[in-house]
């Protein structure tokens, strides 16, 4: 029989280090930074500050990363799974955009760097999406 | 509240449940007009089609401005109100059908909303409607980083542990929240879309 209880605090409720927290912001930073190279278009944006966003994206998407390989007892499974299928949605997400840009001309290091910060987008989407979903799954689970 | 003393109760109280079937994440069987909407799409942006375009930004922004205003201001707050149980077998539902809908109306309204305004030189500094672009691009930025950093998450999670045997009901009552919340939030940030939009639109 189904039921929906009201279970006790397990070990999938603990604490866990802020990885959704830090994937989330990543794709804020490049959602900023993507407002504003689309602001300039069909000039070319301005891309020291672009940079510097994308940078600080990585960090906190590497960091989020860093902290999510190295918690014990997790639901990798699970993760996985999610990961996987989320990943896909967001890459065709991330070509749609980057066949525009590529499109309307968009060349050279501006392309670079709207093109790497889609893999973070396409990316710190699934991360947040998957351990969401997997944090609350019991470690095994598929 | 009703909701607290419901959700620290077991349901087995008010008698067994049916088996549920398995939800089905994502329905496979919608991937395929998702995919003739993408299709659609890509030709709207290759071609440069002014009608094509205008059909994906008009009917995607119709339909994301709707959806939003009436699941974050008419359905969310029901939601809120309905029992755990209630909850659940409404999401069981519903959820799954949000997972394929939201991503494609955004991507067509965005993607050919983009082109169109870089076609009609709305883009330009110059043009009079720049300004209110980027205002628009912001309100979009917000709205993107609020679905795909809380909403989207929650609503995969719930429909994750709504499948498991013994599904946890605090549980998916804190996720709900998160998802009821935050589509209010956004349906509020739409009302600010229409008016940027409209505006664009008459002059």
């Amino acid at each position: 029989m189904s039921d929906i209880t009201a279970a006790p605090e397990s070990e999938v409720d603990r604490h866990l280090p802020p990885i959704a927290w830090l994937s989330s912001l990543a794709l804020g930073l490049v959602v900023i930074g993507g407002i504003i190279m689309a602001s300039y278009a069909p000039r070319v944006a301005p891309l020291k500050f672009a940079i510097a966003l994308l940078v600080a994206a990585m960090v906190l998407l590497l960091s989020a990363v860093g902290l999510l390989v190295r918690i014990p007892e997790f639901a990798w499974a699970k993760f996985l799974k999610v990961f996987k299928w989320s990943l896909l949605a967001y890459i065709v997400e991330a070509g749609m955009i980057e066949f525009a840009f590529v499109k309307d001309q968009m060349r050279g290091s501006s392309l670079l760097i709207v093109t790497l910060m889609l893999v973070v987008f396409a990316t710190s989407v699934p991360v947040t999406i998957a351990f969401t979903t997997a944090r609350y799954a019991e470690v095994g689970d598929g | 509240m009703t909701d607290t003393v419901q959700v620290s109760k077991p349901i087995g109280d008010a008698g067994p449940l049916p088996d549920r079937p398995k939800i089905q994440i994502v329905p496979v069987r919608g991937l395929p007009i998702v995919a003739l909407a993408m299709a659609f799409v890509v030709f709207a942006v290759a071609s440069n089609n002014k009608w094509a375009l205008m059909f994906c930004h008009v009917v995607g922004g119709g339909l994301w401005t709707a959806i939003d205003l009436f699941v974050g201001l008419i359905l969310g707050p029901i939601m809120g109100r309905l029992s755990i149980p209630a909850r659940a077998e409404f999401s069981a539902r519903f959820m799954p059908k949000m997972v394929i809908i939201m991503p494609t109306v955004v991507t067509m309204n965005l993607a050919a909303g983009f082109q169109m305004a870089r076609n009609l030189g709305n883009l330009t500094a110059s043009s009079p409607n720049h300004t209110w672009l980027i205002a628009s691009f912001c309100v979009v930025g917000v709205m993107v980083m609020i679905a795909l950093g809380v909403l989207e998450p929650a609503n995969v999670a719930v429909l994750h542990e709504m499948n498991k045997k013994v599904p946890n009901g605090d549980r998916i009552h804190r996720l709900m929240n998160q998802f009821i919340y935050t589509a209010g939030i956004i349906g509020v940030m739409q009302i600010a879309t229409l008016v940027i939009m409209t505006r664009v639109a008459s002059r």
